[in-house]
């Protein structure tokens, strides 16, 4: 087991010397080159906040839609492949459910302000 | 630094011309440049662009048409009304610049949120959908028997290729898979009328006034195809950056881009143009992907295009509101 901080911890710290220090200091590209990293280290703060339980979740869902075992990349290749060769479509019981839901976990870490994604946020009800 | 080439080759075909001021590169990849100056002269400075690619940088890309049909692109549009700059000068050996072409410069806007919001487009903007549609009318009715050497794309052959970038980048995605699908078996077979597709016409390639189009960019991928393709790309989601209930680049309705193309005499089928925009979002999903790709192998290592890999996501949930949407 590694000390803490945590990596959530530690990449938030990072992102905010970034953004309250050094971003008023400079300008032009350089600014727009800082505030892609700064958001850069925004994505990966969520993604080490959120992608276990999503991984997690997905995979169960994989599970129960294949009726197989395997890692959440394999699984997902299985799909990929059943959907090519139209063993497996929107009609499939499930199917629509689990893509919508594993889509919405990526935007959610990717770009939660993505307009389609909060649009389709406040459908869920929040 | 490029001023001295260009102030020699603008003394060669512009009469009067005394030298060129104020060079400055704009934006471009490592193969591609864009550069602006203005061209000194008794009259008054002329603003130009240059658009090339430096010596050693040759082979465009298997997709883009090239610098030169470019070139032949813009003028047979300006000559036919088409908002686009007019050019001034196709580059020789003798330039010492490379290949490329010189064009006039064209005021205005080109950042699509800016064009969105600022209040100098305000009153332009609730009739851009419509006047879209007037000019992708006109960019579709250039002769045929004028245009340079295009690649000549159909459905069938888009798909094809996305497949195989898809399959190349090894990068399983159970919802383009789906995409795919849809689109393979809803394919509506060759156009009735092939015509040039302008291949990249959407809000962010448009140069915007308080007055509206004022000039159609970056011709690159232009091809003969369907016309409704531009149509459907136009109103992909990504290209509407945030007003996602104007489909038409975040400006207006459908309806109204239909409205224009079939005021200047041309017909528009909405099925084939829900086709395109299904197809165009899949592009720009692979396209993240092809983003990926090149940041981790390529040569450009930039943290730009490692985000832009991370978009990949954008294009599948609008994939699932166009194929799986959720009622409401």
């Amino acid at each position: 087991m590694q000390d803490e901080p945590t990596p959530i911890e530690l990449t938030r710290t990072v992102a905010d010397f970034l953004r309250n220090d050094i971003a008023p200091l400079i300008s032009g590209h350089q600014a727009f080159k800082l505030r892609v990293a700064v958001n850069i280290l925004d994505l990966v703060t969520r993604q080490l906040t959120r992608e276990e339980g999503s991984d997690a979740a997905e995979l169960e869902r994989l599970r129960a839609l294949l009726g197989m075992d395997g890692s959440v990349t394999d699984l997902n290749r299985a799909l990929a492949e059943r959907i090519a060769k139209g063993e497996v479509d929107l009609a499939t019981p499930g199917l629509s459910e689990h893509l919508w839901q594993t889509t919405m976990d990526k935007l959610a870490v990717d770009q939660p302000n993505y307009a389609s994604y909060k649009r389709e946020l406040s459908r869920n009800g929040g | 630094m490029i001023e001295a080439e260009l102030s020699r080759s603008a003394q060669r075909w512009c009469p009067g011309a005394t030298g060129v001021a104020g060079v400055a590169r704009l934006s471009g990849g490592a193969s591609q440049e864009t550069w602006r100056f203005d061209i000194a002269h008794p009259d008054g400075a002329i603003g130009a662009i240059l658009r090339r690619s430096p010596q050693g940088y040759g082979a465009a890309p298997t997709r883009a048409a090239g610098l030169a049909a470019e070139a032949q692109l813009m003028q047979l549009a300006y000559e036919a009304g088409v908002p686009s700059p007019r050019v001034m000068h196709v580059l020789v050996p003798d330039d010492d610049l490379g290949t490329g072409f010189i064009m006039q410069r064209v005021e205005g806007e080109t950042i699509a949120r800016k064009i969105l919001r600022d209040d100098e487009f305000a009153a332009a903007r609730p009739h851009l959908a419509r006047q879209i549609g007037g000019v992708l009318a006109g960019l579709h009715r250039l002769p045929l028997d004028k245009l340079p050497e295009l690649r000549h794309m159909t459905a069938a052959k888009e798909i094809g290729d996305f497949e195989r970038d898809y399959r190349s980048l090894d990068w399983p995605k159970p919802v383009f898979e789906l995409a795919l699908r849809w689109l393979r078996d809803r394919d509506p077979g060759p156009a009735a009328e092939t015509t040039l597709v302008h291949g990249d016409f959407r809000n962010g390639n448009l140069i915007i006034g308080a007055d509206g189009v004022r000039a159609v960019l970056d011709w690159e991928l232009a091809h003969l195809g369907d016309p409704m393709e531009d149509l459907g790309w136009v109103c992909v989601n990504s290209w509407r950056f945030g007003e996602i209930d104007k489909p038409v680049g975040g400006f207006g309705s459908r309806e109204d881009l239909f409205a224009g193309y079939e005021a200047a005499g041309r017909k528009v089928d909405p099925l084939r143009v829900k086709f395109w925009e299904v197809m165009g979002t899949l592009r720009w999903g692979i396209m993240c992907g092809g983003m990926m790709q090149r940041f981790r192998e390529g040569p450009d290592h930039s943290m730009e295009r490692a985000m832009i890999g991370r978009r990949a996501s954008e294009a599948e949930i609008d994939l699932l509101r166009l194929l799986a949407p959720r009622g409401s």
